[in-house]
């Protein structure tokens, strides 16, 4: 396990240890203070009224008699806002459609009221005359030629003519030659899968305040995963300068990818604005359902040829990702890494992003790449299991390793795909016996995992204590993650440190919480920032001591001369240094800004075991297990955390999870009662073996943790489920209902 | 409309507070008495996230209404620790990082120390169940679960 | 020379060649070329790509380093959650 792992690595001292977390007391006294806990003074509130059609014209809004309802202090439609810039045109007519109303949910107008039951009031005054237009939720719907198209002019240049304006672009990617590939085949599964659109399901809806004055100046405090992705884009759409724009981070409750993008924050602004007030909003759980960011449903066809020895001679799937309302559906990410974990001689994956009446889909932790991972993974098992083989053995026989050529192109350096599938074949978990309607399932996954831009700022107080200031919201422990590692370089107890969440005043840019990118990137440059402040330290030894500063070195929290030429010194501590820092040039800090590039991709194998009810087709979780590369744990307990949570919710999109359409284009389950996420009474204990295959480009190893658990879950499960069931399941989610028709068709 | 006079005692205090008679406890403890501790993650009783008790029995705020708190005992996370003598709970959630996020855990810590006075010596299927209602989405329930029963074990050594 | 390795429905962009040659001694200098060399390509390079430099993924870094022999692949621009 991970503590033994890190035990090994001898010079670590806090790495790889579990400390409390530095929030932990606020979080479990209710003081920690979440987008929706904040208030201001003269606050009002913020509502929006959202079009009750999949897809209509907008043909008038009337706002007049909610204006003249006493208490309401300001109206606010699309046409507040005016022509906004290009790369901000969607994303503003998402937060506030323009002619059209592109789903359930979309907004139409917004009001600041003195109070709740004021605005609720205000909205229903609002006058909207809408043409109700034909609308198409499905994504094969959605590709037929004569299907009704939501956006005229945006297909893109690689779409053939002749298909259906919703097909917004195709893409293609792999090497070799896949009918070749086939003919070696001794068998071939083509398959047709599906999945069904599932929501991040953040626990805290979204909600903002917003202060907007006369001269340009704003304030907004917001629950996100990126406060710096809101000041630019919020900026860009009301026409202000970033620099007039600050933006705090809230605590965040959960995001998983749903808070990196804006969606009440331009409109409370402009409501701030207009009313000259501070404008509190904070959506409903319906509203979460219905406008923020679910992820795609999928079409995905797969064709794998293998030989009875298990080697795979072709690969190939065609992926149908529809993204909602706008172009941009995660297909590219999903089609890339979909063959990715394994080394393959002819490989090809076709995307095609489509649109439909339904929300934007937002990012969903690894977006694009879980719905692909299953529909592979289930292909291999199926093959595999023809074959009599033991599909743990198939997926190491044709795994991916160092120098293997990826199916999205590059060579792969050191990896850990291989080394998640050894730990799982020797886990006692793949031998343990099953009983009757019983089933095991295995699946692998890849992630890329990103970095970008990261600034740090460190600061050495006059007591030789150290604050950390980074601007990435903290999701899900970072703040004891570079607690830690600054305390690790600068060779000082963790309690000497504190880790805040700067605003976008106090740092330079920062990329969004996203693509498991804050341990490593944010990680990253807290190094850089400590290893700078130790050689200004140095700096000051040499300075007191009268020796040159190349003869100083930092050990153990204190400059040292280095060795015996260096002169005979006892060692200076960060607090000595600290202590006397006015005297020697002025406070002490390191900071370092970068665009992190070089985050390594990260493998995991999951195995699940599950009882299928032959009554009524429920599938209960028996056991689980996680294995993930992690290139350093840095905090195992974390580390184990996200594995855990990505596998939940991997269960929950197997089994339970989906949007749910009438024929009325109308959600019909916007509700946790009807939208059911797993609960505790659904599962086991998910265990976890971390693996730490370190990252070349991290300074300890670090790769991003937080996305590749999601992968494989969807595909584990389904595989069981299938073992289980005896029918091969192609359609997610393994609803009760949908695993007893299959069961039933099976049986004739 | 008149706003209804409410007395009741919240986390051991006498308190008194005015509400529209629409108004869910919930609202009133968060929007009235600022004690935010206590979450709105749904508003229809689904995530559990705006629990607390009221006389002993535990309840989703966002399902009663501020006037029923008449007469009653409510307790809410802000009262679970002894000034800063954290409850066994809210330590051990810290110590097993039981938490990511940290929205719903007001709600399941609250849910926590309801079913310990309950069953002090819970499986961890009676666990499982009691906290049902809380819906957690970073953790998978695994350390929270584990956290409840180090607790119980814990408290019922002590006691 | 560099050589590129572009995906699939890129190398259409690019006169069918799923291998294009361009002289760069940067990452600026590659996708620079690129668009000169190859107009087709423009659009989706405006649209944003990363870039896979012996292995490891850049999207943005102008002046990444590239050597002759460096093994480079376009990628579609990576998203994360």
């Amino acid at each position: 396990m991970a503590l033994d792992d890190s035990k090994k690595v001898k010079n670590f001292k806090v790495v790889g240890t579990r400390p409390n977390r530095p929030d932990g007391i606020d979080k479990v006294t209710g003081r920690a203070r979440f987008g929706a806990d904040m208030v201001a003074p003269g606050m009002l509130t913020g509502r929006i009224l959202r079009s009750p059609h999949a897809h209509a014209r907008i043909l008038r809004i009337d706002a007049s008699k909610a204006e003249a309802l006493p208490g309401v202090k300001a109206v606010v439609t699309r046409a507040d806002f005016g022509d906004v810039p290009d790369h901000v045109a969607d994303v503003m007519d998402n937060c506030m459609a323009g002619d059209k109303a592109l789903y359930d949910g979309h907004a139409v107008a917004a009001i600041a009221a003195s109070s709740a039951a004021v605005a609720r009031k205000a909205l229903k005054l609002i006058e909207v005359d809408y043409e109700v237009l034909p609308h198409v939720t499905d994504v094969d719907e959605a590709m037929k030629p004569g299907a009704p198209v939501l956006h005229e002019g945006r297909q893109q240049e690689t779409v053939p003519s002749g298909m259906s304006g919703n097909v917004i672009a195709r893409s293609e990617f792999g090497h070799g030659d896949i009918e070749a590939g086939l003919a070696k085949a001794d068998r071939v599964v083509e398959r047709t899968y599906r999945t069904g659109a599932t929501h991040q399901g953040y626990i805290e809806p979204h909600a903002c305040l917003a202060t907007m004055s006369a001269d340009g100046q704003g304030d907004l405090w917001v629950c996100t995963q990126g406060h710096y992705m809101v000041r630019n884009v919020c900026a860009a759409i009301l026409g202000l300068e970033q620099g007039q724009l600050r933006v705090t981070a809230s605590e965040i409750g959960g995001g998983f990818g749903g808070k990196t993008v804006v969606f009440l924050e331009p409109v409370a602004l402009m409501l701030a604005k207009k009313s000259g007030r501070p404008v509190k909003m904070v959506m409903s759980r319906s509203e979460v359902l219905r406008a923020t960011g679910p992820t795609a449903s999928t079409s995905i066809d797969v064709k794998i040829g293998m030989t009875k020895e298990g080697r795979i001679t072709a690969a190939f799937a065609e992926l149908r990702y529809q993204g909602g309302a706008y172009p941009g559906s995660p297909v590219d990410m999903g089609a890339m890494s979909a063959f990715a974990p394994y080394d393959l001689e002819n490989v090809k994956t076709v995307g095609w992003d489509v649109v439909t009446n339904r929300p934007k889909a937002a990012a969903y932790r690894a977006p694009g790449a879980p719905m692909a991972a299953y529909a592979v993974e289930s292909a291999i098992d199926e093959l595999a299991k023809g074959f009599g083989l033991d599909p743990l053995a198939v997926r190491l026989m044709n795994g991916a390793d160092e120098g293997t050529k990826a199916s999205y192109g590059p060579t792969y350096p050191a990896i850990g795909l291989k080394a998640t599938l050894e730990a799982a074949h020797r886990h006692p978990h793949w031998t343990a016996p099953l009983g009757e309607n019983q089933g095991r399932g295995v699946a692998c996954g890849f992630w890329f995992n990103f970095g970008g831009d990261t600034c740090v700022s460190l600061n050495v107080t006059p007591d030789g204590t150290v604050t950390v200031s980074e601007g990435n919201p903290d999701i899900g422990g970072s703040r004891a993650s570079m607690t830690m590692m600054a305390a690790e370089e600068l060779g000082i107890p963790y309690d000497q440190v504190r880790t805040i969440i700067a605003d976008t005043g106090s740092l330079g840019q920062n990329e969004v919480t996203d693509g498991s990118r804050v341990t490593f990137a944010v990680g990253l440059a807290t190094i850089e920032a400590a290893r700078a402040a130790k050689r200004e330290m140095c700096r000051r030894a040499a300075m007191i001591w009268g020796i040159d500063e190349e003869a100083v070195e930092w050990e153990d929290g204190a400059a040292r001369p280095a060795g015996p030429n260096a002169g005979k010194f006892p060692p200076m501590t960060i607090k000595e240094i600290a202590a006397v820092a006015s005297n020697t040039g002025g406070p002490i800090a390191g900071h370092h800004e970068v665009t992190a590039e070089g985050a390594g991709v990260s493998f995991a194998t999951h195995m699940v075991d599950v009882e299928v009810d032959p009554e009524t087709g429920a599938t209960k979780i028996l056991r689980y297990t996680v294995f993930q590369d992690a290139g350093r744990a840095v905090h195992p307990s974390y580390v184990e955390g996200q594995f855990q949570g990505g596998a939940v919710q991997g269960i929950g999109w197997a089994l339970n999870e989906e949007y749910i359409y009438g024929e009325d284009g109308i959600l019909q389950n916007a509700g946790f009662l009807d939208y059911r996420i797993p609960v505790a009474s659904d599962l086991p204990m998910i265990d976890t073996v971390i693996l730490e295959i370190p990252n070349p480009g991290h300074p300890y190893g670090v790769r991003g943790v937080g996305e590749t658990s999601i992968v494989p879950p969807l595909a584990a499960v389904a595989n069981a489920v299938s073992a289980a069931a005896g029918v091969r399941m192609t359609r997610l989610p393994m609803s009760p209902p949908r695993v007893l028709a299959a069961m039933q068709a099976a049986k004739g | 409309m008149s706003r209804i006079h409410v007395t009741t005692k919240i986390n051991g205090d006498e308190t008194e507070f005015l509400c529209d008679a629409e108004a869910t406890l919930l609202d009133v403890l968060r929007d009235e008495l600022g004690l935010t501790g206590t979450k709105e993650g749904c508003g229809t009783g689904d995530c559990g996230a705006c629990s607390v008790t009221v006389d002993g029995r535990l309840v989703c705020s966002c399902l009663m209404l501020g006037a029923e708190a008449e007469g009653r005992e409510i307790a809410t996370i802000e009262g679970m620790a002894a000034g800063e003598v954290l409850h066994p709970l809210q330590k051990k959630f810290i110590e097993m990082a039981a938490l990511q996020c940290g929205i719903c855990t007001p709600g399941i810590l609250v849910a926590a120390k309801s079913l310990l006075e309950r069953n002090p010596d819970p499986s961890e299927e009676e666990v499982r169940y009691w906290l049902a209602g809380n819906l957690c989405r970073c953790t998978g329930y695994d350390k929270i679960i584990r956290a409840v029963l180090e607790t119980a074990a814990d408290m019922r050594r002590a006691s | 020379m560099v050589k590129v390795v572009l995906w699939g429905s890129l190398a259409e962009s690019a006169e069918g060649q799923r291998e294009v040659a361009v002289e760069a001694a940067t990452l600026r200098d590659l996708l620079d070329g690129l668009g000169e060399t190859f107009p087709g390509l423009r659009a989706e390079l405006e649209r944003g790509v990363s870039v896979s430099i012996d292995g490891r993924v850049y999207n943005d870094s102008w002046f990444t380093p590239i050597r002759p022999d460096s093994e480079v692949v376009l990628l579609k621009r990576l998203k994360g959650g």
